[in-house]
């Protein structure tokens, strides 16, 4: 179950969306192999990573602020781009230098960002007919007919006229979920696609992100914290603590079940054990100046 | 000590040239993306009308504002040698070759420069730059070129507009106000302005300034750190960065187009 386990599940005997079957080379669709980056020389974030994902299931990213889960969604997405170690998509190394090689792979993802990232100028409509229009080809008129499908399946049809400032934070994140899955990527990478909702649309969006899953075949990877949501959702699911270590990985009821005094402390959200709630510091009493009476005692 | 004020003084000097190299580097892609938003020339209308027309109020009113106070400066000083049927020709020469372009830059940096700036760095902050790459988009394309184009056509335009109303402002205070002979003013000023070397040399320096003030205020967007503060510090540095590059860009464009009497 610790680092680096390669999951064996198959493939889904299921159909891309030109019609064709998708390539079944191997179980894997990314990879990372070894690798190491930092925002800063000085800083890293993920050290000699190495991990694999499976094709067309949905895997969980779990971990503490700051480990680096985002930086990995980024790694395979291609805006950073791994000091050391190679980032492989579908049997691709992926250069983030090589700009033709990015475009063309992006086409086969989707990503929704943390905060939904959507285009304040544009409405809920054109906003998810973007990449449709950049890319498809289609008429306006099938345009608008997906568009429709799309916002319909997130619940958010009848926004479509409206501006985006109009619309809360939780419907921003739908919305940016339906121009995610515009273009029925092979993969899509969720960045915290339950901050902010309520339970309601929590659990929503939640039976959406299986469902796309099902119904498409394409991977999901899900960065979160919300143990509860990942957990009744993903097939696999990963931990990773500072510096992108890999403390355990497997399916849900694994780590559940995990006798792992930091996969115990994580999952259940205990406040102590291995995982340290305060960033180090000096003892308060050092910060408060008080002084120590044994040192005191030593002193006089 | 003198170690320390050397190293420091390296480490300065390096940042510079990596800032120079990086905006070079980043004016050369702008380049190789404008055939792109030519082909998308809707792209290019709409930032034409956000960074134009919007500016054009403040273009006016200033323009009629220069206009008027040029007009009243001139006829102080000329009706002291008797030579107050020139105000229309030096109204119009001192419109058209310096101060229509240079206070027509100095205006689009501080109207429609800030305004790019902060709306690049927003979208950065916002990582609506991101999700457009990640839409495999790319966002010099779709998202600087457009806003580069359309700000080289705007600057001419408005340059133009901003000489145009204020020799009808220098037309009301010179003609109607002060009552100069209105055939004086219009006629020395047909007759002595050329139509190439004081209009022309003029709408190809407000042409330059577009280039200039456009770029910088993209750069300074692209490039601002994703806060709140760092698009604040973009904003204030297209001003002074764009003001700066367009007086001494003047200064030399001068001395190339009117070096000749």
């Amino acid at each position: 179950m610790r680092e680096s386990a390669a999951q064996k599940t198959p493939a889904p005997g299921r159909y891309g969306r030109h019609g064709l079957p998708r390539r079944l080379k191997h179980d894997t669709l990314i990879e990372l192999d070894h690798v190491t980056f930092g925002y800063e020389p000085s800083r890293t974030i993920l050290d000699d990573l190495s991990l694999r994902f499976a094709r067309g299931k949905v895997t969980a990213i779990l971990g503490g602020s700051g480990s680096g889960k985002t930086t990995l969604l980024r790694l395979i997405g291609g805006i950073a781009r791994a000091s050391k170690g190679s980032v492989t998509f579908d049997g691709e190394i992926i250069d983030a230098r090589d700009r033709s090689q990015l475009l063309r792979l992006r086409r086969r993802m989707g990503m929704l960002f943390q905060f939904g990232a959507l285009f304040t100028d544009l409405t809920v409509f054109d906003n998810v007919a973007f990449p449709l229009r950049e890319h498809s080809g289609l008429s306006e008129a099938m345009v608008r007919d997906i568009v429709l499908m799309k916002l319909h399946a997130v619940g958010l049809r009848g926004a479509a006229d409206l501006r985006i400032a109009e619309v809360s934070g939780g419907m921003s994140r739908r919305i940016a979920l339906a121009r995610a899955i515009a273009l029925d990527p092979d993969l899509i990478m969720y960045d915290e696609p339950f901050a902010g909702l309520d339970l309601i649309s929590m659990g929503v969006a939640a039976n959406l992100i299986r469902t796309l899953n099902g119904a498409t075949g394409a991977t999901s990877l899900v960065v979160s914290h919300d143990v509860p949501q990942c957990m009744a959702i993903s097939d696999h699911v990963i931990l990773m603590a500072t510096g992108g270590r890999i403390v355990a990985q497997g399916t849900p009821a694994e780590l559940m079940a995990s006798a792992d005094p930091e996969t115990r402390q994580f999952v259940r959200g205990e406040p102590d054990g291995p995982i340290k709630f305060h960033y180090p510091a000096r003892t308060l009493a050092e910060d408060y100046g008080l002084a120590e009476p044994a040192a005191e005692d030593a002193a006089a | 000590m003198i170690t320390d004020a050397l190293a420091g003084l390296g480490a300065h000097s390096l940042r510079v040239l990596r800032t120079f190299g990086r905006a070079a580097l980043f004016f050369a892609d702008l380049l190789v993306h404008v055939p792109a938003a030519l082909r998308r020339f809707s792209l290019v209308v709409r930032q034409i009308h956000a960074i134009g027309n919007r500016s054009l109020l403040i273009i006016l009113a200033s323009g009629l504002a220069v206009g008027f106070v040029l007009a009243l400066q001139m006829y102080y000083a000329l009706v002291t040698y008797g030579a107050t049927e020139s105000l229309g020709l030096i109204v119009n020469l001192t419109l058209v070759r310096e101060l229509g372009p240079v206070v027509t830059a100095l205006l689009f940096a501080g109207r429609a420069g800030t305004s790019l700036t902060a709306e690049i760095g927003l979208m950065k902050a916002g990582e609506q730059l991101s999700a457009m790459e990640m839409m495999a988009v790319d966002p010099r394309s779709r998202v600087l070129a457009p806003r580069f184009v359309g700000g080289i056509i705007s600057m001419p335009l408005l340059a133009v507009l901003f000489s145009a109303i204020g020799i009808l402002g220098a037309w009301f205070v010179g003609v109607l106000l002060i009552g100069l002979d209105s055939g004086n003013f219009w006629s020395l000023m047909q007759s002595r302005v050329d139509v190439w070397r004081d209009v022309g040399n003029g709408v190809v320096k407000s042409f330059a300034f577009g280039i200039v003030c456009t770029a910088v205020a993209l750069y300074q967007g692209y490039e601002t750190q994703a806060t709140p503060e760092g698009v604040a510090y973009a904003t204030t540095r297209t001003v002074v960065v764009s003001s700066l590059s367009v007086l001494a860009l003047d200064f030399m464009l001068t001395a190339l187009m009117f070096s000749r009497p």
